[in-house]
């Protein structure tokens, strides 16, 4: 067992007060991240096993669904709630073929348990299409003729709602270093890149 | 994925609780981003999976005078956005080069520290000392370790955060087992190359887990991470290395140097160290480091060009640190 | 009688235009349905289990753990005790249940015993296949413009050793290109549903009506009893032509448990078992005139098939330049793999990979400028009608990547640091005629317009190819035509492979589209009093061609076919007089890339393609084609290569965390035109999707020949290949 070190060295450079007026702001930030209140199922110290029902709320409604502990989110969202546009690619994250939308952050369906995301708010692919009414994102996607075979598509264009949230006005060369996370066989990379480029320009990814 | 138990703590002193002194019992899981599929694999056959993902308390990042405590839950992206890493630029830099939007928002710190390493024959079931080394030393070893690889481990240690952070000086929080104890340890202490095939890459019990990340105060060090990948995409490089140093009057007063991808630990290395210390950062000074670093050097039969690789990361890392143009793409 | 053409460009109002695909929403909103994502009611999920082992015997098989598991529905055999493995992964049994969770525990609760036989995975060593027995005489031919003298039976050697002597410049190195898989990212698998006899097989396949009949054998029903069906497919590049094995069993449990199965392999299994390229390394020995024209090749060649699958065709040994003088042997290599499958443009990437290397290295040894020494070869070309073709588009590449500005000699090019920057090219060709194909064609009396062909789209936009050919045909919007594809219930159309489906397609369309359009004006002429073949349908009208304002709307034309819809078949002409399509493409393909000495990165800055492809359906659709194949061109240059434990012969990088890809961010620019004068377009339509992903190999491997001063011999050009390459090359300086 050791003591944290509380010796300051001293030494000049940085100085003190920036050191913790940048770590005060980030703690603010950091703070709210926590869960918010949750329900009263699959949750808590004491352990569950099997069949457990539970509800998540997708694209803004809440769905109960009967999972497992092993069920990942991509297995309760294709198989439950057979909402398909995620896609099983990799046994993980590799490809982003399974990426929604988890509390607004990109994350890769087929690695997280169902379990973990009761009270989050889960968004898919299938949000972008109401009616006659497509998101700016797909939109682009088409004009651009971003997708081929279609199948990492929709992981593509979440990853390029997310990567937009934090960047709006992304460029090229941002959009060229920022998504990397996701896999494509067919080689619509060069089409997608365009399109991203036209969603910043109209200012579309709302 | 062998069925489990599910329990969601909401406090560290639950998630002790939840914890079995048997080795595989049970499973710590953060982010997912590793440990679901190595599941899925049936690689890892966990009766109980705990996880951290509502234990509010290591979301945190809170700093005082001396020191910052980065919580094991935080992710990456957290903390790479979070305006203390202007302060270490070693680990802006390492997570920015994992290039997969997923892996920094999904990913945590504890669960960087800790994922298993990616050495393709444990991946595929033939276990961590696969074959007591033989798999790996007669077998395909291209991104195998080139250091530290004389005895049954010769994989290379996964972390990319690792190097970043030993560079640093970061120590580890670790509670358990009982409620209540608690470990400080250099993160480099942490790690340790498993003799067998019941230990583990890092010192924890099965019922302790890491809580926080504890970093110093820079105190006007200067750091800088480098990895040297195969493309843009979020494989892991093929080499990398994190420097931080202290450099008054054009002098670097002290440095701490460490590579990742090169050993069955993220590998501290003494010689480039010493190459450096008492001497001006510049180009030929930091490829003599470079030089340095390898020469302790043990590729295998398929690895030699991850000596040459070593040698560019630390000399970039280097360069980088102290502000200078690393040359090579990018 | 009909005239069965195309209109001219000022004449055409979609064809040739650059159109959205019709059914892009779909594809970009995740309301698409692939075979993975079929759901019928009381579906099970179906997951095989692989051989741990590369060669092994299979000694025992225990399934009854696995029945016990919670959750698992059935637990079926692939293999039986005594039977041999051949390659990692191969299937041995399938677990179904309800849950992924439940057959994944089945599948590991399998106990299977296994006699572990002699590995070989060694495809790229000659000396070591030879010592393990692993080896077969490969094809081979010799051409000598020279006649021997009597029988002189060292003639051969002779007269190649004289061809060399006589040779200004002589290249002998090693050539070669790994194997890589095709990576689909929808697997291979199916979502099978039996009910009342009757089989409806959602398969993920190119060839929805060349399956029904696989399906039907073994289950002991007729093809009419079975229905194949793919709307969407995830990728195929030439792996899904068939029913596999596991499709059959998928079918067989769902008849058996009388509920829906879904068997997809995993992403490992997939890997493992659905489909490679096959490698192939080329001694080459080749000798060229002083302007660097080649004279003489001699080449022996090693390709590894797999198990009882094909390796190279020795036929593209050497590639598009054939010179008047060559000989080429080969050696099979037999390997623990499983068989490969056809992989975009079969056998040309290898060829080109092999050999277009061998010329720039020749340029290299003169001292000269790879595109001269390219062009002078042209003289090589065995297809004396596209050597002008190749010169035309060889001048354009090189404008579009400023090839005579950026050129230096090889390794002599300017450093920032340790970064050198380099040029490339090679040149393709591909047949790319259309398949046989059906089209019927359904004018209802209010005015829609309704298609059916058995054929099936695979990132193409073959719905909207059709589509436009139709509202070409008849005056109409692309929105006006509703195309059904995906059925084998529809009229038969070939298998979409080797860039046939494009061609094949818009032959049937064109066809029937005219055929029913000559129906249709024998009313509407009838109605006006004028004589049919004055009528035109153009902007929503059928109307004199001379009187615009002598017409019928579109509408009001249809409502002349009275109560029953007018359906019309056609299977056109395709072949040899055909005016709709053709075959024999051909393109340059430029590269220009940055590697780092230091590190052995490669880094793609530019990459140009021009391309010939007779008549442009869709313009739009047409480049993203170029543009994927330059991405997979990348991705087997500079990334991915299937990569086998030489002493375990396990499939190492079967993941795709481990199997490298190029992503977004490495492709740099791409510079697509396409070479359509008057000249292409009367030769109608002709297939795309193989062509452009031949050249990259040979193109990227030149451009950073050009940029390091050495030949990095081996595809793909991963760091640890180029810095090998650099230290050999300064050991030996």
């Amino acid at each position: 067992m050791s003591k944290p070190d509380e010796t300051g060295r001293g030494r000049s450079g940085v100085s003190r007060r920036a050191f913790l007026k940048g770590s005060g702001a980030a703690a603010a930030a950091t703070a709210m991240t926590g869960a918010p209140g949750l329900e009263a199922e699959a949750q808590g110290a004491e352990p569950v096993a099997g069949l457990t029902t539970i509800t998540l709320t997708v694209n803004g409604t809440p769905h109960k669904v009967e999972v497992e502990p092993r069920t990942t989110l991509l297995e309760a969202l294709r198989m439950g709630l057979n909402l398909t546009g995620a896609k099983p690619i990799s046994v993980d994250g590799a490809s982003g073929g399974s990426l929604v939308l988890v509390d607004d952050k990109p994350t890769s369906a087929n690695t997280v348990l169902a379990m973990d995301m009761v009270g989050k708010k889960i968004v898919t692919v299938e949000s972008l299409i109401s009616g006659d009414r497509v998101d700016a994102v797909p939109m682009a996607f088409v004009h651009h003729d971003a997708s081929q075979c279609g199948f990492c598509t929709p992981g593509f264009i979440i990853a390029v709602k997310a990567f937009l949230a934090k960047n709006p006005k992304a460029t090229e060369a941002e959009i060229r270093a920022g998504l990397n996370g996701n896999l494509c066989r067919c080689g619509t990379y060069a089409n997608i890149i365009p399109a991203v480029l036209e969603v910043v320009k109209g200012g579309g990814n709302g | 994925m062998k069925a489990f138990e599910y329990a969601s703590p909401r406090t560290e002193r639950e998630v002790l609780e939840l914890l079995s002194a048997d080795r595989g019992h049970t499973e710590i899981l953060a982010g997912g981003t590793d440990l679901i599929g190595l599941m899925k694999k049936m690689i890892v056959k966990p009766d109980r999976v705990v996880s951290l993902n509502r234990v509010d308390s290591l979301k945190t990042i809170d700093a005082n005078s001396t020191a910052v405590h980065v919580g094991a839950m935080v992710t990456l992206e957290d903390l790479a956005d979070n305006p203390i890493c202007e302060f270490y630029p070693a680990i802006r830099q390492a997570i920015g080069e994992m290039a997969s939007q997923q892996l920094r928002a999904q990913g945590t710190v504890g669960g960087e520290l800790c994922q298993r390493p990616r050495c393709w024959f444990f991946r595929d079931k033939r276990g961590l000392l696969a074959e007591r080394g033989r798999a790996v030393e007669e077998g395909d070893n291209r991104f195998h370790a080139i250091f530290g690889n004389r005895g049954l481990a010769k994989f290379s240690a996964p972390s990319r955060l690792a190097p970043a952070l030993i560079a640093l000086d970061a120590r580890v929080r670790i509670l358990g087992p009982n409620p209540g104890d608690e470990t400080l340890m250099p993160l480099e202490v942490f790690y340790r190359t498993p003799k067998s095939e019941r230990e583990r890459e890092h010192t924890l019990e099965p019922n302790q887990f890491v809580s926080q990340v504890i970093l110093p105060h820079p105190e006007g060090r200067v750091s800088a991470s480098y990895e040297v990948r195969h493309g843009m995409g979020p494989e892991y490089p093929l080499v990398a290395a994190a420097a931080s140093v202290l450099v008054t009057g054009g002098i670097v007063r002290e440095a701490r140097i460490a590579l990742g991808q090169v050993a069955p630990t993220p590998w501290i290395s003494r010689e480039a160290i010493d190459a450096i210390v008492g001497l001006p950062i510049n180009y030929e000074t930091a490829e003599a480091a470079g030089q340095a670093a390898v020469s302790v050097a043990s590729p295998l039969s398929h690895n030699e060009y991850k000596v040459q690789l070593a040698k560019v990361a630390v000399k970039r890392a280097l360069l980088k640190a102290a502000g200078l143009e690393t040359g090579g793409l990018s | 009688m009909v005239e069965y053409v195309w209109p001219s460009k000022e004449d055409s109002s979609v064809l040739g235009k650059s159109i959205d695909k019709i059914d892009g929403v779909p594809k970009c909103t995740g309301t698409a349905k692939y075979s993975y994502d079929i759901n019928p009611d009381k579906v099970a999920i179906a997951r095989a289990l692989g051989c741990p082992h590369a060669h092994a015997k299979l000694k025992s098989l225990d399934l009854s753990k696995a029945e016990k598991v919670p959750g698992v529905v059935a637990v079926s055999a692939m293999k039986k005790v005594g039977d041999e493995i051949q390659w990692q992964g191969d299937l041995i049994a399938v677990v179904v249940g309800d849950t992924e969770g439940a057959v994944a525990e089945g599948l590991d609760a399998i106990v299977a015993e296994y006699e572990q036989l002699d590995v070989f995975v060694e495809d790229a060593n000659l000396e070591a296949a030879e010592a393990a027995g692993r080896t077969a005489k490969a094809g081979g031919k010799v051409q000598l413009e020279k006649e021997p003298d009597g029988d002189d039976p060292d003639f051969e050697e002779k007269e190649l050793a004289r061809l060399f002597k006589e040779s200004a410049a002589v290249v002998e190195g090693r050539y070669g290109i790994a194997a890589i898989t095709h990576m689909c990212l929808e697997p291979h698998g199916s979502t099978c549903e039996w009910k009342d006899g009757k089989l409806t097989a959602h398969l993920s396949t190119q060839n929805v009506s060349g399956t029904a009949g696989q399906f039907a054998a073994p289950l002991k029903v007729t093809a009419d009893d079975v229905t194949v069906h793919c709307d969407y497919i995830g990728g195929g590049f030439g792996s899904k032509f068939a029913v596999d094995r596991w499709d059959s069993l998928a079918a067989q449990l769902s008849k058996d448990l009388g509920r829906p199965v879904r068997l997809m392999l995993d992403r490992d299994l997939e890997l493992k078992n659905g489909g490679a390229r096959p490698s192939g390394y080329a001694e080459s020995k080749v000798g060229a005139d002083k302007d660097g024209v080649i004279k003489v090749w001699d080449t022996h060649f090693l390709s590894a098939g797999g198990f009882g699958g094909a390796p190279v065709n020795q036929s593209v040994i050497p590639y598009v330049i054939v010179p008047p003088n060559y000989r080429r042997r080969g050696t099979n290599v037999k390997i623990n793999t499983a068989p490969v499958r056809a992989w975009r443009a079969p056998n040309h990437p290898q060829g080109c990979a092999m050999t277009q290397t061998a010329i720039d290295d020749i340029a290299a040894k003169l001292g000269l400028d790879s595109y001269d020494v390219f062009e002078r070869n042209l003289v090589n070309v065995e297809d004396k009608d596209r050597r002008g073709v190749y010169a035309e588009e060889m001048k354009i590449a090189a404008k579009l990547i400023d090839w005579k500005a950026k050129w230096h000699p090889h390794g002599k090019g300017d450093k920032k640091g340790s970064v050198v920057s380099g040029l490339g090219m090679a040149l393709h060709t591909w047949g790319g005629g259309g398949h046989p194909s059906t089209c019927m064609v359904k004018i209802h009396p209010d005015g829609g317009v309704e298609t059916f062909i058995g054929s099936q789209d695979l990132g193409t936009g073959t719905r909207t190819v059709i589509a436009i050919v139709l509202a070409e045909t008849f005056g109409l919007p692309v929105e006006a035509i509703k195309v059904n594809i995906g059925s084998s219930k529809y009229p038969a159309s070939g298998p979409s492979g080797g860039s046939t489906t494009v061609g094949g397609v818009s032959e049937s369309s064109r066809h029937a589209g005219l055929d029913a359009l000559v129906q249709l004006n024998e009313k509407v002429a009838s109605k006006l009093g004028v004589p049919a073949e004055s009528l035109v349908a153009k902007g929503g009208r059928i109307h004199a061609k001379d009187d615009a304002e002598k017409g019928l709307s579109w509408k009001e034309a249809c409502s002349l076919l009275g109560m029953s819809p007018l359906e019309v078949t056609s299977k056109g002409a395709p072949g040899r007089n055909s005016k709709l399509s053709s075959s024999g493409v051909g393109g340059v393909q430029m590269a220009e890339v940055e590697v780092d000495r230091e590190t052995g990165q490669v880094k793609m800055k530019k990459f140009v393609t021009v391309q010939d492809m007779g008549l442009v359906v869709n313009h739009k659709t047409a480049v993203s084609q170029i543009y994927g194949a330059m991405v997979m061109g990348v991705a087997y240059a500079l990334f991915e290569e299937r990569l086998m434990d030489p002493r375990t012969g396990a499939f190492l990088n079967s993941e795709i965390a481990d199997y490298r890809l190029p992503r977004l961010g490495d492709i740099g620019e791409f510079v697509v035109e396409i070479y359509e004068p008057e000249s292409e377009r009367a030769r109608g339509v002709i297939g795309l999707g193989e062509p452009p992903v031949i050249g990259p190999g040979a193109a990227i491997s030149n451009a950073v020949a050009n940029a390091l001063g050495v030949r990095v011999p081996v595809l793909p050009l991963t760091p640890k290949r180029v810095l090998d390459s650099l230290q050999l090359a300064a050991r030996n300086a």
